[in-house]
């Protein structure tokens, strides 16, 4: 991980998004698909902490080379502060984070599945497999078209490329899960990787498990550091061997995960409010259960 | 981001009645856990010490999402205490503290005085741990807002028993959420604490108006940040008002050097930065180095000579 003091070189808006092109040399050398940078939000002002952006380019040759892209979606006052950076600005930069997508041994497809701009993450990771000669195919999702992160380039990056919509405004109505079996079937691809909303990122996954197909997700949750010391961005995971569970941290154990190996009731069930300890199996300890169990 | 070490002081140092830390800046538990990682970004060697994230005598796995919600000039948590114990904190952690370069005090949670007790003797001898500092404070615990430190004999109760149990000074972490917190104060240095960390978060709560539903999985959660600081500064005046001497470790929202030197005229030997890591993983160096130009020009030679010089004497506590 590294810090650094990096020149904003463009801002422009794709879609419902915006995109953020960061003089970054050294973060771009060492990057890898998946993993994510924090971005300081300047001084004096009433939030305090450090954004995450999962990386969507890191050139390292060519016109672009020494920047990474991040993609933002405006949805409360950090990110409205990133849509209102200008090309020249200077911005305080920690990465690369996290653990990367693992790519797979041999030329084998993957089916790459991105619900918004979750897409963003995944192109760098076709960038990736395309150059080590494996088939790329990819299902892009969103609400509507506006959402459908950078369509054509999508296009040119996959040997196949399904795009679908809620409201049918681009591709085909419905959601990625909707085209996601036949997509397996017909693509014969043999790992999947996905990024997006996490309900989507958790019907994915159950189609994988339920097709034997492994799957890899980038998770997204709320972190206060993104630096592994907070512990706020806790992620259920099951034992390799099924026999308990532990919280770990999206930001240093994820963002990508083995989707067969969240616990994905726990994680985005309502326990806080309902606890199930019924579903409890993995946890040989009752007291520690009962530690979610709210005054 | 450069700074101009040849210009300070000759020495930070601070002694706390036979603890010395090279620095009067040190991380606060639960946002540095050991050092390790931040050692990536931060020169730990600068530093004036660590105090790790709560270690508890059984693993916990802590609450559930969402742990955390921002909110103006601070934050809340509730992560609940997740560790992985103090048997598997010794194996994985305690050749990392030896070689740190920085000094190190482990925090203890539990839930009771057996389990305080027993936490010490574990860690105790751990080459590099120069204190203990005991969280009977932390809110995000089964019984919420009835915390040891609440209650004057109770908290007096676990560190009378853990200072019993360990030559090195023991820090007592008290909380703002009380009625009187020098009554708690001077029930745990009469027990026997060395000294005391002024002040733990704060226990608060945030809902999201379009859901109607609490912004943190438990519902509630400790607030920290600048947000909180003023809390911190009158906390630290009220106790070492009434307690001279008592060495204390100022902690809640500091994130530059005046907010450290509030603290440390209100009554504070040293600070503690927490929140402030998570932006500016250098926030203990920086402070420390504001801390110094600041003596400087005050022409005034170690930190010790602003510490209660806040203009206690004048007022009525």
């Amino acid at each position: 991980m590294i810090r650094r003091g990096c020149e904003v070189l463009s801002l422009r808006q794709t879609g419902a998004y915006w995109s953020i092109t960061l003089v970054a040399p050294e973060i771009a050398e060492e990057a890898r698909p998946g993993q994510f940078v924090e971005v300081a939000v300047p001084r004096g002002r009433e939030f305090l902490l450090r954004r995450p952006f999962s990386i969507h380019q890191a050139s390292r040759r060519g016109g672009w080379a020494g920047t990474i892209e991040i993609v933002l979606d405006v949805i409360g006052p950090g990110t409205a502060w990133a849509s209102e950076l200008k090309p020249h600005d200077t911005v305080d930069v920690i990465g690369p984070l996290g653990r990367p997508f693992q790519l797979p041994r041999g030329a084998v497809p993957s089916l790459l599945v991105g619900g918004g701009y979750g897409a963003a993450p995944l192109h760098f990771l076709a960038e990736e497999l395309r150059r080590r000669g494996k088939p790329v195919n990819m299902i892009a999702g969103a609400r509507d078209h506006e959402r459908v992160f950078k369509p054509v380039e999508g296009k040119r990056l996959s040997d196949l490329i399904v795009i679908t919509t809620e409201d049918g405004s681009m591709g085909e109505r419905g959601r990625v899960t909707d085209v996601l079996p036949a997509l397996l079937e017909r693509t014969r691809s043999r790992v999947v990787y996905a990024c997006g909303p996490n309900a989507m990122l958790r019907a994915v996954a159950e189609q994988c498990l339920a097709a034997k197909i492994p799957c890899q997700v980038a998770v997204e949750e709320l972190m206060a550091c993104g630096l592994g010391v907070c512990w706020t961005c806790a992620v259920p995971l099951v034992a390799r061997d099924g026999k308990g569970w532990w919280n770990v941290r999206a930001c240093v154990e994820g963002p990508v995960f083995n989707g067969a190996r969240i616990w994905w009731e726990r994680w985005l069930g309502d326990a806080a409010r309902r606890p199930d300890e019924k579903s409890d199996q993995a946890s040989p300890d009752p007291a520690m259960a009962k530690e979610t169990v709210p005054p | 981001m450069s700074r101009t070490a040849a210009t300070l002081p000759a020495s930070l140092a601070v002694d706390l009645d036979g603890l010395r830390l090279p620095t009067p800046v040190l991380a606060a538990s639960g946002c540095f856990n050991t050092g390790r990682e931040m050692s990536q970004l931060v020169d730990l060697k600068r530093m004036g010490g660590i105090v790790t994230k709560s270690v508890t005598l059984r693993p916990r796995k802590g609450l559930t999402v969402p742990r955390m919600a921002e909110t103006p000039s601070g934050m809340l948590n509730a992560i609940g205490l997740q560790n992985v114990g103090v048997e598997e904190f010794i194996s994985r952690e305690a050749s990392w503290i030896e070689h740190a370069g920085v000094p190190v005090l482990v925090s203890i949670a539990g839930t009771s005085v057996e389990e305080y007790s027993r936490v010490t003797v574990m860690v105790r001898d751990i080459p590099g741990v120069v204190g203990i500092e005991a969280n009977i404070s932390c809110p995000n615990v089964e019984r919420r807002g009835e915390v040891f430190a609440c209650f004057p004999d109770q908290a007096a109760e676990v560190v009378g028993a853990m200072s019993r149990l360990t030559r090195l000074p023991v820090f007592a972490k008290l909380t703002a959420d009380v009625t009187n917190i020098v009554e708690v104060a001077e029930a745990c240095i009469r027990a026997g604490a060395h000294g005391l960390s002024l002040i733990n978060t704060v226990l608060g709560m945030a809902i999201d108006t379009e859901t109607f539903r609490p912004k943190l999985g438990a519902v509630t959660g400790g607030l920290s940040g600048p947000a909180i600081r003023p809390i911190a500064v009158r906390c630290v005046y009220q106790v070492s008002s009434a307690l001279p001497g008592v060495p204390i470790m100022g902690i809640g929202g500091v994130a530059s050097a005046d907010d450290a030197i509030q603290l440390m005229l209100a009554g504070a030997s040293a600070v503690q930065v927490g929140t402030a890591n998570f932006f500016e993983p250098d926030a203990t160096v920086v402070v420390a180095e504001g801390i110094a130009e600041y003596l400087a020009r005050k022409g005034l030679s170690r930190p010790a000579d602003i510490v209660g010089r806040g203009g206690i004497q004048h007022v009525d506590a």
